[in-house]
């Protein structure tokens, strides 16, 4: 049946961390994931779980930690935000290129400079292509039910990736709202036990992890790890399914809101996605014929299926929390456009760079894009299609 | 799937993340190759008082159950040269 | 979601207003209700201004941005009304609630000719009177129920006892004080004619 609860974003991730109990957490507090360690070292201290929290000097030995923890056979989980994902830098790519499916919870921020403490998703498409299974949260509970399927998913052995759940800084960490907790023993049985066929605590089995890998092996290696990601999307699907006979909660890929007949779209992800459907809602009302595609699985990103889901609409608008300073456009419009592209859909679209450092976002500004996309409809011209939204001195 | 190290495995074959699930596998890596010097095994100066195999780093003085040394295994040996160091009989020769 | 009510809290860094509105959030929810409590964070110092938020509604909540249009707001400390523009963007339909000693006349110069209903109460009188110190948080919280009518004054008492158990489970002896808190400030809102 569930708990009814009511808690902050952060609160969700911690209780998830509690339910999970892993075997190893080792993080170093940045803001705003600071709380879910937090929280969890207290879970630590009253005896709730029986992992090993290990309090480390910096984000770089929190992944170090995690990673020794994991290849040991251990199962390994973390949070961070923003700058202390990138101290983390180097120990990502280790991460996935070891095949460790470690667990992070990133609660979304901007990467300083100028120092910035606010939400955007500069901080996870900076490790956008570093191997990890990125999953986006559009608020507590699907930052909480997330990562309850995250180990399912990283640790499937045609996956074997690490994984992190995206949830929004500041707008769904530390907003307190309605959430459906899944009950302990549940939670237990769907994660189910850590049992990984090679691990360094093995005495039967003496391995190396991480040997020299030159010339005649890394391109082998690197596309063993793009396989992985590529058979990531149907072991994501089933997991889903498995996690709705338990809850009763839909996920997929991403979300279809009102998409059925929709003739302007938006594509966003996390927190964004929910004042979109309000913004949808109320168009729908004056008789607006307004869609959302909320992408909720970035990396591997479902090129082929949002391109299909976006055949029928006549404009659509991709909302990038970030801004790729290429001059040509945000990492979420580029996906989405190449994919667009290969599938041979041929819609008009433009991208918004939005919400920058924890600028915020409102209904009025998600309706002014609906609005220029039904222009854009009328006029049969797409402009400029590297916009900005909310941003002082557009023009 | 995926349990093999060899130079011609596939990426399908090969262990994941490159992985090594096997022990004592420096016997499968020719290190003979990276040989600048190469020492010489003088039998007749030899009285096989069994310093030398036991300071060479790569296991390429091959001793037989009679605990008795034989020439070296050049597959393996790098030519560091340890052995002839500690040689008191002039048995080895570094050329 | 026209059931929606949406409260934004100003007061100043160490009053409580954040509290307050997590409180608020928490007896709404406690009622049935879907919830929604926030603050806006800044570089948050003891004293600066601050604001937090409440959304409150029969249906799930999915917007995830500041309010700019409140139903109503709360003032903890009415030093802000000079250097805040604690009305901005609030509905006519709406209300505010100050915690103030100042006369009514005065009230309404500082707000700019607001239109809707002006709700005053002395929070430092109620919480002096009950708790023997300035919390102007727990006040503040009754007032705003009160004046939204948000949930029954009833359940709303009947939820906070309920609340303050679990929160000074340590320190059992303040729980009577808050609640006379609670109790005094229903009964001291006044309107501002």
């Amino acid at each position: 049946m569930g708990i009814r609860e009511r808690l902050s974003g952060n609160e969700a991730a911690a209780i998830a961390m509690k339910q999970i109990n892993p075997d190893v957490v080792a993080a170093f507090p940045i803001t705003p994931s600071t709380e879910i360690p937090q929280y969890f070292s207290t879970f630590v201290s009253n005896g709730e779980v029986d992992t090993e929290f290990v309090a480390v000097e910096s984000e770089h030995s929190a992944m170090s930690a995690c990673i020794g923890a994991q290849a040991a056979g251990g199962r390994a989980m973390t949070a961070t935000s923003a700058n202390g994902l990138s101290l983390m830098w180097e120990m990502i790519y280790i991460a996935s290129s070891l095949r460790l499916p470690i667990v992070m919870s990133l609660v979304n921020r901007a990467v300083s400079g100028p120092l910035n403490i606010h939400n955007d998703h500069s901080d996870a498409m900076g490790v956008r292509d570093s191997g990890w299974i990125q999953l986006f949260s559009e608020n507590n509970q699907e930052a909480y039910d997330n990562l309850i399927m995250a180990h399912r998913i990283a640790e499937h052995k045609d996956v074997l990736l690490p994984l992190m759940v995206c949830q929004d800084g500041f707008i769904t960490s530390h907003s307190i709202e309605n959430i459906e907790l899944i009950e302990d023993d549940k939670v237990k049985e769907f994660v189910g036990k850590y049992q990984p066929e090679h691990y360094l605590l093995n005495d039967k089995e003496p391995i190396a992890v991480g040997p020299l890998d030159l010339q005649g092996y890394l391109f082998e290696h690197k596309v063993q790890q793009a396989e992985a990601m590529r058979k990531a999307k149907d072991v994501i699907l089933e997991v889903a399914k498995d996690f709705e006979k338990m809850t009763g909660r839909k996920y997929g890929l991403f979300e279809e809101y009102k998409m059925e007949d929709a003739e302007l779209v938006v594509v966003c992800m996390n927190s964004t996605a929910g004042t979109t459907k309000a913004t949808v809602d109320e168009l729908r009302a004056k008789g607006v014929k307004a869609g959302l595609l909320k992408i909720r699985v970035f990396r591997p990103f479902p090129a082929e299926e949002v391109a299909k889901a976006l055949t029928k609409a006549k404009a659509v608008a991709v909302l990038d929390k970030a801004d790729s300073l290429n001059a040509v456009g945000g990492a979420l419009f580029e996906d989405v456009v190449s994919g667009m592209f290969v599938s041979k859909v041929n819609v008009p679209t433009v991208n918004y760079i939005y919400g920058i450092g924890g600028r915020d976002t409102t209904v009025q500004d998600i309706e002014s894009v609906y609005n220029d996309l039904s222009k854009i409809v009328e006029n049969g011209d797409i402009g400029n299609p590297y916009r900005y939204l909310g941003v002082r001195g557009d023009k | 799937m995926h349990n093999k190290t060899d130079k011609d495995a596939t990426y399908e074959e090969l262990t994941i993340g490159g992985n090594i699930y096997t022990a004592g596998n420096a016997k499968s890596f020719k290190t003979g190759d990276w040989r600048s010097k190469t020492p010489e095994y003088i039998v007749e100066n030899c009285k096989q008082c069994g310093l030398c195999f036991n300071v060479c780093p790569d296991d390429a003085i091959p001793v037989k159950e009679d605990l008795k040394r034989r020439d070296f295994d050049y597959d393996a040996c790098k030519g560091c040269g340890v052995c002839a160091k500690v040689c008191p009989f002039k048995a080895i020769e570094m050329k | 979601m026209s059931n929606l009510i949406e409260i934004r809290w100003h007061g100043r860094g160490g009053q409580g207003a954040k509290t307050a509105s997590l409180l608020l959030a928490d007896a709404a929810f406690n009622t049935g209700k879907y919830i929604q409590g926030f603050p806006e964070y800044g570089p948050e110092r003891m004293g600066a201004p601050i604001t937090a938020y409440n959304r409150i509604s029969d249906e799930p909540i999915t917007v995830h941005s500041n309010i700019y249009y409140p139903d109503y707001v709360v003032v903890v400390d009415d030093s802000l009304l000079e250097s805040v523009d604690v009305t901005a963007g609030l509905k006519k339909e709406g209300a505010i609630v100050i915690n103030t000693t100042k006369e009514d006349e005065e009230i309404k110069k500082l707000l700019n000719g607001y239109e809707g209903n002006i709700y005053k109460i002395d929070a430092r009188k109620v919480s002096m009177e009950t708790l023997g110190k300035y919390f102007p948080n727990t006040p503040m919280l009754a007032a705003i129920v009160k004046v939204s009518g948000v949930m029954s004054e009833e359940a709303f008492l009947e939820d906070m006892i309920g609340s303050f158990k679990h929160k000074f489970a340590k320190k059992p002896e303040v729980i009577d004080g808050n609640m006379k808190a609670l109790e005094m400030a229903l009964k001291e809102v006044s309107k501002v004619n």
